[in-house]
């Protein structure tokens, strides 16, 4: 048997539940520089950091790499791609506090008129790379999300899948 | 670093590390007052316990399940029972252990001693954690303090502790815990005196009793009360007890004992001696600036004062905070035992009674307004009951915990949980009607012509072995099952669940009758003569707790039954107006409708969803492990009483509560998923004893997962995942 807890106020977060998942991966985003970029080439998986910026609808993840590396060349063969962003902080805490966002989806270049709309995003996250992201040796990329899976309190897991 | 300090080595720089109660105590001892010796353990050395030993990290790994605010006060339960238990299997790192030996065998060396909580921040004017953590009375030797210690570090994470600090919105993560070790003096006389009486404020209170103050502090032993003017300390009236026993020093612990006959003839203080403990509290209140709720002992004529400690200003608004129902939460032995007659003999009979009364009336040859007031009549008793529920049946399940405690302490099972085991071997309703519809069903299962006959829809002769038995079970457990659909629908219902049930194997209760007697024994043999006598009466008690836990959910279900039937035959009836949405309808408005035909009722707002960019979909929910094991299987999501009957064998049995009426589906069910958190809910009782995995605590349950879903159950983890 219940307390009696007033029902209204449960069917209001049922209803918000989609709101406030995306306020949260919207959260972790802007808290983070960093993300752990998984590519694969020939059935061997690749995993590296890269410095990352989300799109205003969360529907993109922008990253930028050189054209010479690994990953850039894992991508053109394979463009499936997943990323993991995460809040840890190393301490014991962690597996009960950091939340941590995958995602899954399928990467490609920004090229032409998007690409200065793209490039104003990601330099308002990271100016710094102002002059990596210039270079004429740097491709900027973009990541079409699928599915976000959110994990938080060590092992509770919900998917977003992007409309 | 010194971790443990005398009563004179505490300054009022040490209030964090020490804690209210010792530094009230140093206080005390600066000014004079006559105080028992103690030393004080800071708060540093349970800090480095679960520093060390890695238990803060899973203390806050068993509390990020879910918001802290959300969290149930069942599940409070749980974690509470499954924190105590991890304190107790961790022991002190051994440098740690090794300093302490050492320490209070040399100043406190052969004495029997008190070892008290004293957390910062326990005790203020704004909150008042007084009774709320744990003390222990009479414990010898310095393996025993130092395993004392531990408990009481423990009972920082004691469920009422845990719901107090829920409401006041204190951080759980940030509480710590000094502990005091204070010799034990065996007062003839104890008790409390309050400088101010919260309900008069002119007026000051001394309570007490022969003996050890224990058995007044736990409500066990009623105390003498008189009521001062605080002005003059004239004594305005003396409440005289019924005065039978007192708390006294074991040989461990404490035990109740009957008074003299001429103890029981007379008031444990004398009007002087009244006096005395009056100005006491006096001088506490000057000392300490604020009237103060002090507890003190006579040792022949030396008046020792135990402890002090501000009361709190929001007792005065008549304890605007639910304390005095969390206080509920921590009952003596006795308190239960006769807290169980009331319930046993009383109280069920009663509500069972009014069920039928209820039953007794139809609905439908009543006119509008004569419905409206049954309407109300039945609301009114359901209300009634809630209240009784919260205020009886729940407290009484705690015979459940405190004998879980008592084995947690005795056996050191590796499964907090072991407990149960002993307990739920006791006949239960519902485990009865379960037995039943099983034997039907296995007439079914060997008899084919039975079986085909009766999946034509066409039933047996009235003669035939199984119309008899089916025909009992409607005599026995009729009304009880009685949910609407079974009601309506009648015996094809039944019929429908039991070849259901034939198309499977007969699911198997867990234990054998042999099992539990060995465990019973292997409890029972830690313990010695009267102690051993003890132990089978409090088992009993846990069995009667836990089989009211059950029972009293079957007849409350009875009362909750009538009320919906009245509902349905109201709503039924606007429905047929023609201008009134009847779903979701407030029962106020459902009356004031049945009474006046013109009357259109407010309709419930439904709130907008949020447009966003996604479609959310569960992977893996976390809730409470309450039923070891692991299945997967499709799920079944019961929202109203007519999905039960769709309830396919090898389901997983997915709800809001499980509701007393839907058990008998849970011997066709493969796992159960609930949203209701705790070991000690319905739906985790009936699954432990069917051996089903089952996860509770789940929130939104029913709305994130839908019939035909695919799910793993861990009841190991206490995890769900949704399978895509």
């Amino acid at each position: 048997m219940e307390q009696i807890t007033g029902s209204g106020s449960r069917r209001e977060t049922l209803l918000s539940e989609e709101s406030e998942l995306e306020h949260l991966i919207r959260e972790l985003f802007e808290s983070q520089k960093l993300a752990v970029l998984g590519t694969q080439n020939e059935g061997q998986p690749y995993a590296n950091l890269v410095a990352f910026a989300p799109s205003h609808d969360l529907k993109c993840l922008y990253f930028v790499t050189a054209r010479a590396t690994r990953k850039y060349a894992n991508i053109e063969a394979d463009a499936r791609v997943t990323v993991l962003i995460d809040n840890r902080s190393n301490q014991d805490s962690d597996f009960s506090q950091a939340a941590a966002v995958t995602a899954t989806g399928t990467a490609q270049e920004v090229v032409d008129a998007k690409r200065d709309e793209v490039l104003a995003i990601y330099l308002a996250k990271h100016p710094m790379l102002e002059d990596f992201v210039r270079s004429p040796s740097c491709a900027l990329l973009q990541i079409r999300v699928e599915t976000y899976y959110l994990v938080r309190r060590f092992q509770n897991v919900m998917e977003l899948h992007v409309k | 670093m010194e971790l443990v300090l005398s009563l004179d080595q505490i300054g009022s720089d040490d209030r964090e590390s020490v804690g209210g109660k010792s530094l009230a105590l140093a206080t005390m001892v600066k000014n004079g007052m006559k105080v028992p010796e103690a030393l004080c353990l800071k708060a540093d050395a349970y800090h480095r316990y679960l520093e060390t030993t890695g238990l803060g990290a899973r203390i806050l790994m068993e509390f990020n399940r879910k918001d802290f605010a959300e969290v149930r006060w069942e599940e409070m339960w749980d974690a509470a029972l499954r924190i105590r238990n991890l304190f107790i299997h961790t022991p002190m790192p051994s440098d740690l252990r090794t300093s302490l030996q050492s320490v209070f065998a040399s100043r406190l060396p052969g004495e029997s001693v008190v070892v008290r909580s004293s957390a910062p921040g326990e005790d203020s004017l704004h909150a008042s954690f007084a009774g709320l953590h744990e003390s222990y009375v009479n414990v010898q030797g310095v393996d025993s303090i130092l395993e004392h210690i531990r408990l009481v570090w423990a009972s920082l994470w004691s469920d009422r502790a845990l719901l107090y600090r829920q409401e006041l919105g204190l951080d759980v993560e940030k509480s710590s815990m000094a502990v005091v070790v204070q010799k034990l003096v065996s007062g003839d006389r104890s008790g409390v005196a309050f400088g101010k009486n919260p309900n008069a404020p002119h007026q000051a209170v001394i309570e007490s009793v022969y003996g050890l103050n224990q058995g007044l502090v736990d409500g066990s032993i009623e105390p003498d009360r008189w009521l001062l003017d605080r002005k003059n300390g004239t004594i305005v009236s003396h409440f005289p007890a019924n005065r039978e026993k007192e708390m006294v020093a074991g040989p461990d612990s404490t035990r109740l004992q009957t008074l003299s006959a001429e103890q029981q003839a007379n008031p444990p203080l004398s009007e002087d001696e009244v006096a005395r403990v009056f100005r006491l509290a006096l001088q506490a209140e000057e000392l300490f600036g604020s009237p103060q709720d002090v507890e003190w002992t006579f040792v022949g004529g030396e008046l020792y004062v135990l402890q002090s400690r501000p009361i709190t200003s929001i007792g005065a608004e008549q304890e605007q905070d639910s304390r005095a129902w969390y206080f509920t939460l921590r009952r003596s032995f006795e308190n239960l035992r006769s807290l169980r007659t009331r319930v046993e003999s009383e109280l069920i009979p009663e509500m069972e009674r009014e069920a039928r009364f209820f039953a007794q009336r139809d609905l439908s040859n009543l006119a509008d307004n004569e419905l409206a007031q049954e309407l109300a009549s039945r609301q009114q008793a359901h209300d009634r009951w809630k209240d009784i529920y919260w205020s009886e049946f729940i407290p009484l399940a705690h015979g459940i915990r405190l004998f879980g405690q008592v084995y947690n302490d005795a056996v050191r099972p590796s499964d907090p949980y072991e407990f149960m085991d002993l307990l739920g071997a006791t006949e239960m309703m519902s485990l009865e009607r379960n037995r039943r519809l099983e034997n039907m069903a296995a007439m079914i299962r060997g008899d084919s012509n039975l079986s085909d006959s009766l999946s034509n829809l066409s039933n047996p002769q009235p003669d035939h072995p199984f119309s008899l038995a089916l025909e009992d079970f409607t005599d026995k457990f009729g009304d009880l099952s009685c949910s609407e659909e079974l009601c309506t629908q009648g015996g094809d219902a039944i019929v429908r669940l039991l070849l259901e049930m034939a198309s499977r194997p007969a699911a198997k209760e867990r234990f054998r009758a042999g099992d539990v007697e060995a465990l019973v024994e292997s409890f029972l043999s830690r313990f010695e003569g009267e102690k051993r006598e003890k132990m089978e009466e409090l088992l009993d008690l846990g069995r009667a707790s836990y089989r009211l836990r059950d029972d009293d959910n079957i007849y409350f279900g009875m009362i909750e039954n009538q009320l919906r039937l009245a509902i349905e035959e109201s709503k039924g009836r606007l429905a047929h107006r023609g201008n009134i949405e009847v779903d979701g309808l407030d029962p106020m408005e459902v009356i004031n409708a049945l009474n006046d035909p013109d009357y259109l009722p407010k309709t419930a707002t439904v709130t907008k969803v949020d447009e966003t960019n996604f479609e959310v979909r569960p992977r893996q929910l976390v809730g409470q492990p309450a039923s070891p094991g692991v299945v997967r299987g499709r799920a079944r999501v019961i929202d109203s009483p007519s999905n039960l009957f769709e309830f396919k064998a090898g389901e997983i049995l997915v709800c809001d509560a499980v509701d007393p009426n839907m058990t008998f589906v849970v011997p066709l069910a493969a796992g159960i998923v609930e949203r209701r958190g705790g070991m000690l809910i319905h739906g985790a009782i009936i699954a432990r004893e069917y051996g089903l995995p089952c996860v509770t605590g789940i929130p939104n349950a029913a709305s994130l997962i839908h019939t035909g879903d695919e799910l793993t159950v861990d009841g190991y983890l206490g995890i769900v995942v949704k399978h895509s």
